[in-house]
């Protein structure tokens, strides 16, 4: 079983040391569902012989946050708990079947004599469980069958990053539970504004979740439009601090960036290829806005569209082979896809008064984008494949949606109380949250690729 | 107000000080007095935007002897003047998702034409902004239309390509940030920076 090699590949995520902003996210869901499943995860076991740090991250709790802000489960109250078991053999599956949850999760913390954790989880089913309790009697023999342990997981951790193990543990029991792969050991990239500081735009980095926070830049003009390279370890964006569109690449391993010689006039909204190989942008060099690709090896330009309207907000295709983008070529702004072999333009919206800003889902399935309908921009999603579109959002200046890596969930940017903040919406509209900000606005939200290797 | 009118009378003025102050040799007290005052009326005229051109004259003739000091006020002072009046009516604003200069602005472009055309060394930035509707990538290329359509209206006054540039910010820098229509109403604007 290579699963064990797969916790360990946890470790070769090559992570960057900034400046920690206090100033954290933090999710508030204010539109549940309710088919979201009942699950349990019960606080981990210490197992040392010194008393546990007091300061050591609560691995459940953050484990029930990832799976309650999945907007599918609905973890079960601690106080509400029949037991707190620390291996199988101690549950007590008839009080856990009254509880009504579907599954819990149990584990173990071992202090190691490097300093790291030995972390030992399970993913246990209630109801099979409960009926497993009874050997079943197979080809004449009693056996007691154990296919109610879903997940059975030891892993070495180094504590420089605890809740990273935490999600790395979601991501293991979200999969296991949905059939999807988990998105929450990711991170989002997004603008913050408070102009009431001497450096009023600011881009920065965290975990999805909000937490982990840093401040990557910070200047007196405009930052704009992030966007991961695949691997997660590279972001694009633009900057004015020269007073002008400048296009930077940040590497978040060594902290340097590398500035994208800029063309005549507007240089904006850079989006890495799916192979990393090219960044899209729109460049205004010819007269007006138009949709290039740039070959960040060979620096050769290409321009895709020419258009006496604007051309604008470009964003590739999953499998590389098209980009969508939003053109006023119709009249109103409208989304479009170029064939990058045939360079066959193709209109793909048809409803609302406008359709701005699109990316394709993961999956290749969906267009998600901003939809203007009665003066009210929200976000909504079109089925690529029968043109149903579904409203995601019910804001008023709902913009710059980003996809999570699993198709899961959008975040995007919404004004709440007079001020622009974070949301989140699952690909199917019924959950919602916001990730209220402490001070400032935020705005501009990028949603990381996984940040972890799939290796089976 | 009227730019032009303030241009005019800063243009009668100049030559009748530097006039007068080559035909002087007095004192430093009185020179002091006349400096001060002289000074006063021509900024004040700028500041206050009085259009009697008239009192601007008077100061310069009032003043039959020694008035060296107003060489302090050179060419470069005057058009110093004529930026800081330029730069209180400086922002063209625009209606919902409109890029075309509407006609409530062409004196004030004319102002900025004339002086650009009198003085064609001063370059001039024009910003485009947008409003927050909509999304910041449509935004940025609506706030390159607005700075170019005003290009466009100062090109078609005269005024040479080679004297302006352009930027635009979008929606990233409203000058009201309280995300009402109001707002979005002061946020849809062309700024000409010199």
């Amino acid at each position: 079983m290579s699963i064990s090699k797969r916790f360990l590949s946890f470790f070769i995520v090559c992570l960057m040391q900034i400046q920690i902003a206090h100033a954290a996210l933090e999710i508030v869901i204010t539109e549940g569902t309710n088919s979201a499943r009942p699950v349990a995860v019960v606080p981990f076991k210490w197992l040392g012989t010194q008393p546990q740090p007091k300061d050591m991250t609560d691995f459940a709790s953050v484990i029930a946050d990832d799976l309650r802000n999945s907007g599918r489960f609905s973890p079960l109250e601690r106080s509400l708990m029949p037991q707190t078991p620390a291996t199988e053999s101690a549950v007590d599956y008839a009080a856990w079947k009254e509880t009504g949850v579907e599954a819990i999760v149990i584990g173990t913390i071992k202090p190691l004599q490097d300093g790291r954790l030995q972390i030992h989880f399970q993913l246990v089913n209630v109801l099979s469980g409960f009926k497993n309790q009874t050997p079943q009697k197979i080809d004449e023999q009693l056996v007691k069958n154990t296919d109610h342990i879903k997940l059975n997981l030891k892993g070495n951790f180094s504590t420089r990053r605890p809740r990273h193990i935490s999600h790395r543990l979601s991501d293991y029991i979200f999969e296991n539970l949905t059939g999807i792969r988990g998105a929450f050991l990711t991170r989002i990239a997004y603008v913050a504004i408070n102009y009431d500081d001497k450096y009023p735009f600011k881009l920065l980095i965290s975990d999805y979740d909000g937490m982990n926070q840093h401040v990557l830049f910070r200047s007196t003009e405009p930052v704009m439009s992030p966007s991961w390279d695949p691997t997660g370890k590279k972001l694009a964006y633009m900057s004015m601090e020269d007073k002008k569109h400048e296009i930077w690449i940040y590497d978040l391993v060594t902290q340097k960036r590398e500035l994208i010689e800029p063309y005549k006039g507007s240089n904006i909204l850079p989006v890495f290829s799916p192979d990393g190989s090219k960044l899209s942008m729109v460049l205004s060099k010819s007269g007006q806005a138009d949709v290039y690709v740039y070959d960040l090896k060979t620096k050769k330009l290409d321009r895709l569209t020419k258009n006496r309207g604007i051309d604008t907000e470009a964003s590739w295709a999953p499998d590389g082979k098209s980009i969508v983008f939003t053109s006023e070529r119709g009249g109103r702004p409208q989304i479009y896809q170029i064939n990058l072999e045939s360079k066959k333009i193709k209109r793909l919206t048809f409803e609302g008064n406008a359709n701005l800003n699109p990316s394709i889902s993961p999956d290749g399935k969906n267009l998600v984008m901003v939809s203007l309908q009665k003066g009210k921009y929200s976000v909504t999603k079109q089925d690529l494949s029968d043109g149903y579109v579904q409203k995601l959002t019910n804001g008023r200046l709902d913009k710059s949606p980003s996809i999570a890596p699993n198709g899961s969930m959008v975040i995007y940017s919404t004004v709440v109380k007079g001020k622009q903040v974070l949301s989140l919406v699952s690909m199917d509209g019924r959950f919602k949250a916001v990730l209220p900000a402490s001070d400032g606005e935020v705005k501009a939200p990028a949603w990381s690729p996984f940040l972890t290797s799939k290796k089976n | 107000m009227q730019l032009n009118k303030i241009l005019k009378s800063l243009v009668i003025a100049l030559p009748m000080l530097t006039l007068a102050a080559c035909s002087s040799t007095t004192d430093s007290t009185t020179n002091d007095g006349v400096e001060s005052s002289a000074q006063q009326t021509v900024s004040d005229t700028a500041v206050n935007g009085n259009t009697g051109s008239g009192s601007n004259v008077v100061v310069g003739s009032d003043t039959d002897v020694s008035i060296d000091p107003v060489e302090n006020l050179t060419a470069e002072e005057v058009k110093k003047q004529v930026i800081d009046e330029l730069r209180k009516r400086h922002v063209v604003y625009f209606g919902f998702d409109q890029q075309a200069v509407t006609a409530q602005y062409g004196e004030l472009l004319q102002d900025h034409a004339n002086f650009l055309i009198d003085n064609p060394a001063v370059k001039v930035l024009i910003e485009g902004h947008a409003d927050e509707r909509g999304t910041p990538g449509y935004n940025i290329a609506l706030g390159e239309r607005r700075a170019d359509a005003v290009v466009k209206y100062l090109n078609n006054l005269g005024v040479s390509s080679s004297q302006i540039s352009t930027v635009s910010y979008g929606e990233e820098k409203p000058v009201d940030t309280s995300h009402t229509d109001a707002a979005f109403a002061q946020n849809r604007r062309a700024v000409l920076v010199y």
